[in-house]
């Protein structure tokens, strides 16, 4: 079985309350010191994008498990305006809206596993994955 | 609204980032150290950032922003105690903090201000400790 738990990302403080339940997750799936950090950093980066070009959304946080091996897995979602051309937002540097451009790429990097669907007019969703 | 008290001590000014930084405290800090830079000509920034447990893509910017006005006001930025494991996140991440020195502590970053300070104080007399209001 696995436990899920969904957490509302609407404003800069859910940002910061997701920031802060990814940390206990990973904790509680015995990811060191290095781990937690690279996944708090990664869920942080997609959750402001959930906020800020998503317009608001969720994320939806599960721990997994095949065989003995556990991981935390990030479901964010929005019903923003969509992503019309993905591999050009997950160019590092590329960003519309003023940013360093490296929120995409820079989760993906610090994710064991990183998928994402989006539709213009529609909305996102980016799931990430780390193993313990 | 919220600031981030900024400290003056001989050249340099000293901020202690301790709370999760959100878009205004970022902005308002931004502005405040270019006033204050400007106001007593200070030569250097020095950023304590070990208490941040990530450093993200807001964060980097808000550096690399406040490390670029500084420049232009003729004032280094240096980032100290970042964490090991932040340091480590934030090359995966791909964020290279452009214009910014980094120091293990607070230390060894006013060490550095402290050198520059010296060293161009030689050319025009260190006039930035007399005009404080
Ligand atoms: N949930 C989303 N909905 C719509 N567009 C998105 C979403 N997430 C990302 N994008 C688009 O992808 C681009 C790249 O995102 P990325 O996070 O890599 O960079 P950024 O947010 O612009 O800057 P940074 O994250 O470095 O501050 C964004 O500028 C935006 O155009
Ligand atoms: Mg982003």
């Amino acid at each position: 079985m696995t436990k899920a738990e969904t957490l509302p990302i609407r404003s800069g403080d859910d940002v910061v309350r997701v920031r802060q339940r990814v940390r206990t997750l990973c904790i509680e799936i015995g990811l060191g010191l290095v781990d937690q950090t690279k996944f708090v950093t990664a869920a942080s980066e997609l959750a402001r994008n959930t906020l800020d070009y998503g317009g608001g959304g969720d994320v939806r946080a599960e721990v997994v498990q095949t065989g003995t091996r556990k991981g935390l897995r990030l479901t964010f979602e929005d019903e923003g305006p969509g992503i019309a051309d993905i591999e050009q937002a997950l160019t590092d540097h590329f960003t519309s809206g003023g940013g360093l451009g490296l929120g995409l790429g820079g989760a993906k990097r610090l994710s064991n596993e990183f998928h994402i669907e989006s539709t213009p007019g529609v909305g996102t969703r980016v799931t990430v994955v780390r193993w313990k | 609204m919220d600031r981030i008290p900024i400290l003056k001590l001989g050249g340099a000014l000293i901020v202690t980032i301790q709370v999760d930084m959100q878009d205004r405290l970022a902005i308002a800090l931004e502005e405040d150290l270019s006033a204050m830079i400007a106001r007593t000509g200070a030569r250097g920034v020095l950023i304590e950032i070990s208490a941040l447990e990530i450093v993200d893509s807001f964060i980097g910017r808000m550096l690399v922003s406040i490390a670029a006005v500084s420049r232009v006001l003729d004032a280094e930025t240096v980032v100290a105690g970042m964490r090991p494991a932040v340091a480590i996140t934030l090359v995966e991440l791909g964020l290279e903090l452009t214009g910014i020195r980094t120091a293990l502590n607070v230390e060894r970053g006013m060490a550095i201000i402290q050198s520059r300070i010296a060293e161009e104080g030689e050319g025009h007399g260190g006039d930035w400790d007399r005009d404080e209001s």
